[in-house]
């Protein structure tokens, strides 16, 4: 359909008018100044007022006012729609749709709205767009129709419905007509075949309104199939659920793991239990924040970038500063855990006190680039791309260690190290060397997983010790030093703690995982996949 | 010898130094100390820092007008770093060992309760800043922030009216505050005709970062054909990822509005608020209202903190007012004394930062008005509603059976923060 905006606006206007049989002599400028005054209520019968006017120009106007860009010019009273541009806000005249100069957002008043008044925006808006050129727009449109079920739009959609040439849009429409006769008075025939249609959709919304019409029937048969499409979707909606909830533990569990192998490294190979660990994980998240405020101030182009470009970076630092910690302090305390455990622990609360004092104790904002937002929908599950970005970067980590560990040198000299000290040094491997490289990976892919858990949790001082009890959980439950075991560990109790939340809740869920971990412990102290390693004795 | 009269010249210096110092320390026994008890640390610093730093402004421009009673105003600063049982601790500390005459501190429910047999004990005065469950009402303790009825009750009423919402989600952090206030909201909405299918109660730990099953439970349970809404109790900076998952699951505000008591704009500043536009928060004082005390105070917030982003938000009013109140109380009594400026302090009337006055009540709480405001996407909420006048305290709530009849009057001869009017007898149910 290669009809330009305005032409398919006034084609609707036309059906509208043809339809509905009256001539209207609306006087534009009039609907839009009483949109302008008023309390919300008046804004509301303006905006209906204007939706029924046919005006080629109500579209944008309204779909101006719901996203906020409606204002009005109090030097001559102008109303204009602001599109932001930089600093200042590009204005065109509501009415005619000229370019109309700029201004900044301060010099205009804003035309405010509700929620309530945005719901009422939509359905008209989605009235108006169902002749659309745009694909995208005319989908949304079906999908408010379907949500919104105003029968007074029912004209409008099936003339949209007759000539609409797009399959999947054509189903949308067809779903939205049936959501639209449900709530009308339509004859008990029509709806029951509408509810077939609706069941046939079978995802929430399809269930929000079965639910309405089976409440609201009058018709006994109509409440009666209604009924049972209730139970129907609900029973496809409880396998679906199973499988959200699957989803919902493996990216739980990736986070676990990105978490988590950093100390297998240190924990496993080495037997150093470093409590400052979280703090890595934190340093990884701060230095995505300065990547993204210099990218912010000086390179804006740039920002989708800078997650990528924040990745060697954090890797580095936080590495930099674990072999720091090795060659400062653990290398005196090899052999004494407990001492090892202690000192770390202060040098977390000193780690994360410096962070405090360099950038405030407040939340600092990391945004997600374009690529890590939004959604997409597979069945009825919905899968964020943060999240599954997220996945995908654990298992490359995981993979990445992996070859590391059997297929560089380096790898090679951590496992000699590993399973036989002296050994290893009678053959000429610096082991005090190895050991430093060592806990410098361990921390330095503590620095990525900080990257990826910038974009999902709050960057602040106090981000490691949310992770550090779950870390050190994954790496005891998996086997000490095991990195397959870690990655099984991480999932399974991602999983676990995913399945007992929606019966127990958080709280509780947390303490029957933990309460499982420790009755597992008794019956297999080394964990899933015991390695033998330099134990910590 | 040269290096000698350099010596010398030194020494002479430092003794000047501290000559002028101890001169300093002579005339700091003539200076009156406040302590601040906000966790500077932790999950709560996100929402206390900022009350640290306004209550060191304000005590920087009451001495600009000459301090109070001649004296000059001393800050005493301590960190209880999300700590519960270290808020009584550092009570102890600044009321024993510094002496402090007010304290200005805490946040949630749990530090309050925790630091109430200090104050008593030691007879200290608290200005507490934060809206709260209600269900208590101390001798020695001033509520600068907003009972139930001044935020939960309006915001509910305000749903019901105005998005016709007939399902409930009452979505709180497991603690006090959101405890009572959900028990409370159920009991109202039964009062209202909801019934108990269509509420959904669900608690999180603090700090909890991982909503995305929550999220799709709240996805779910609106999709039953009723209008739903989620009213939120969740504190801290588990309040981020919480929003930031709303965002990333597609819940816009005109679909399944959630109306938060404890977000202001403070907490939204670590938040991207383009997808939150349209969810709400109740609360009696938000930085966009426009009038010219308010723009002072901002502007003078703004130089203050050399920032011209720092945002302002309800808590930071509460202190205003209450801290205006204590000084007014303290000239009023001519002294410090707790149990004189306790007497002092009821009838206290203050401008308040929305263009009215506030009053301190017998029952130690204050008139505010109500606003509900939508959150913009620059961070700021918008007012969408507001009551008419003055609230006064309901501190405690006529939807509790044991509440029901009780009030709280400290004034002479009652004296009494949980007076039973049906048997007539002091020390009802409950403290």
């Amino acid at each position: 359909m290669c009809l330009s905006r305005p032409f398919g606006g006034l084609l609707s206007a036309l059906a509208l008018l043809l339809l509905v049989g009256t001539a209207h002599a609306a006087d534009l400028a009039g609907l839009v100044a009483n949109l302008t005054t008023g309390g919300f209520g008046d804004r509301e019968t303006a905006i209906g007022a204007l939706a029924a006017s046919g005006e080629a120009r109500a579209a944008p106007i309204l779909e101006a006012l719901g996203a906020g860009q409606l204002y009005v010019r109090p030097a001559d009273k102008a109303v204009v729609i602001g599109k932001p541009d930089g600093n200042q806000l590009q204005l065109s005249d509501a009415i005619t749709g000229k370019p109309a100069g700029t201004a900044t957002e301060g010099e205009l008043q804003r035309v405010r709205i509700n929620n309530r008044l945005r719901g009422t925006i939509e359905a008209a808006v989605g009235s108006l767009t169902l002749m659309s050129p745009d694909t995208r727009v005319r989908r949304e449109a079906a999908d408010s129709l379907f949500k919104r079920r105003d029968p007074s739009a029912l004209p409008a959609l099936e003339q949209a419905l007759a000539a609409e040439k797009d399959a999947g849009i054509k189903r949308a429409f067809s779903e939205a007509r049936a959501s639209l006769v449900l709530a009308s008075d339509a004859p008990a025939k029509d709806k029951l075949e509408a509810i077939a249609v609706v069941k046939e959709r079978g995802d929430r919304d399809a269930m929000s309104v079965l639910q309405a019409t089976a409440a609201q029937a009058s018709d006994g048969d109509v409440k009666a199939a209604a009924t049972a499409a209730v139970a129907a979707v609900r029973q496809t909606q409880a396998a679906w659920e199973a499988a959200q909830n699957v989803w919902y533990g493996i990216s739980l569990g990736s986070v676990l793991l990105l978490a988590a192998i950093g100390l297998a490294i240190t924990f496993g190979t080495m037997g150093v239990i470093n409590m400052a660990h979280g703090e890595m994980v934190m340093l990884g998240a701060y230095t995505t924040f300065v990547v993204q405020e210099i990218i912010r101030t000086s390179a804006p182009h740039l920002f989708d970038a800078s997650i990528i470009i924040a990745l060697p970076l954090a890797f580095l630092v936080s590495g930099a500063v674990g072999v720091a910690i090795e060659r400062g302090i653990i290398r005196f305390l090899y052999g004494r855990p407990l001492d090892t455990l202690l000192a770390t622990w202060g040098l977390s609360l000193a780690l994360q006190q410096a962070v405090r004092s360099i950038f405030g104790s407040s939340n600092r904002e990391v945004g997600a680039p374009s690529w890590m937002s939004g959604a997409f929908q597979v069945g009825q599950i919905t899968v964020t791309y943060g999240r599954l970005w997220i996945v995908v970067f654990a298992l490359l980590v995981f993979v990445t260690l992996m070859l590391v560990l059997r297929r560089t040198p380096l790898g090679l000299y951590m496992r000699a190290v590993t399973q036989n000290r002296p050994m290893a040094a009678a053959m000429g491997i610096r082991t005090p060397r190895v050991d430093a490289l060592t806990f410098g990976l361990g921390s330095g892919i503590a620095g990525l997983a900080g990257v990826a858990l910038s974009q999902i949790d709050n960057v602040s001082p106090n981000l490691g010790q949310g992770y550090i009890i779950d870390s050190f959980m994954v790496v005891v439950f998996g086997g000490v030093g095991n990195l397959f075991g870690t990655l099984l560990g991480a999932t399974a109790l991602g999983i676990v703690n995913k399945f007992l939340e929606p019966y127990a809740g958080a709280v509780l869920g947390k303490i029957l995982v933990l309460v499982f971990i420790i009755l597992f412990i008794q019956r297999r102290p080394r964990g899933l996949f015991a390695l033998k390693g330099r134990a910590v004795e | 010898m040269k290096l000698g009269s350099i010596v010398r010249t030194g020494l002479v210096a430092a003794g000047l130094v501290a000559s002028a110092a101890t001169g300093a320390f002579a005339q700091a026994g003539g200076t009156i100390k406040i302590g601040i008890l906000h966790s500077l640390s932790g999950t709560m610093a996100i929402s206390e820092t900022t009350l640290k730093d306004v209550m060191l402004m304000l005590i920087d421009e009451q001495n600009k007008k000459g301090g109070v009673l001649g004296k000059k105003l001393e800050a005493v600063v301590v960190d209880p770093a999300s700590n519960w049982p270290l808020f009584a601790e550092k009570a102890r500390e600044l009321l024993q060992k510094e002496k402090v005459a007010a304290v200005f501190g805490c946040w949630t429910s749990v530090s309050r309760k925790s630091v109430l047999p200090v104050f008593e004990e030691l007879n200290g005065l608290l200005f507490y800043p934060v809206q709260y469950e209600g269900e208590e009402s101390q001798r020695n303790v001033f509520y600068t922030g907003a009972a139930p009825n001044q935020q939960a009750i309006p915001a509910v009423d305000y749903l019901m009216a105005n998005e016709k919402v007939q399902r409930w989600v009452l979505a709180g952090t497991d603690y006090v505050y959101p405890r009572t206030t959900n028990k409370i909201l159920e009991a109202y909405l039964k009062s209202k005709g909801v019934k108990q299918e269509d509420i959904m109660i669900n608690y999180t730990p603090f700090g909890h970062s991982d909503w995305q099953s929550i999220v799709a439970e709240i996805k779910k349970f609106g999709s039953a054909g009723k209008k739903t809404a989620v009213v939120s109790t969740i504190n801290g900076d588990a309040n981020v990822p919480f929003y930031k998952e709303l965002g990333n699951a597609g819940i816009k505000a005109k679909d399944i509005p959630v109306v938060a008591f404890s977000v202001g704009e403070e907490e939204l500043a670590g938040v991207d608020t383009k997808p939150l536009v349209g969810h709400l928060a109740a609360w009696n004082y938000f930085q966009s209202v426009k009038n010219p005390s308010n723009e002072a105070f901002i502007k003078a917030w703004q130089t203050f903190t050399k920032n011209p982003k720092r945002v302002t938000n309800d808590p930071m009013e509460a202190h205003v007012i209450g801290f205006a109140m204590w000084v007014e109380a303290v000239k009023k009594a001519g002294t410090t004394d707790p149990n004189a400026v306790i007497d002092a302090i009821v009838g206290v009337s203050v401008p308040n930062l929305s263009g009215g006055y506030s009053t301190m009540m017998p029952n130690h709480h204050i008139t505010k008005p109500v606003l509900i405001g939508e959150i913009q996407a620059n961070g700021q909420f918008d007012t969408v509603w507001q009551t008419p006048g003055l609230v006064v305290a309901n501190e405690w709530s006529p939807y509790l059976p044991d509440s029901k009849d009780l009030i709280a009057d400290w004034r002479q001869p009652m004296n009494c923060g949980n007076f039973n009017v049906v048997t007539g007898k002091c020390g009802g149910k409950g403290k």
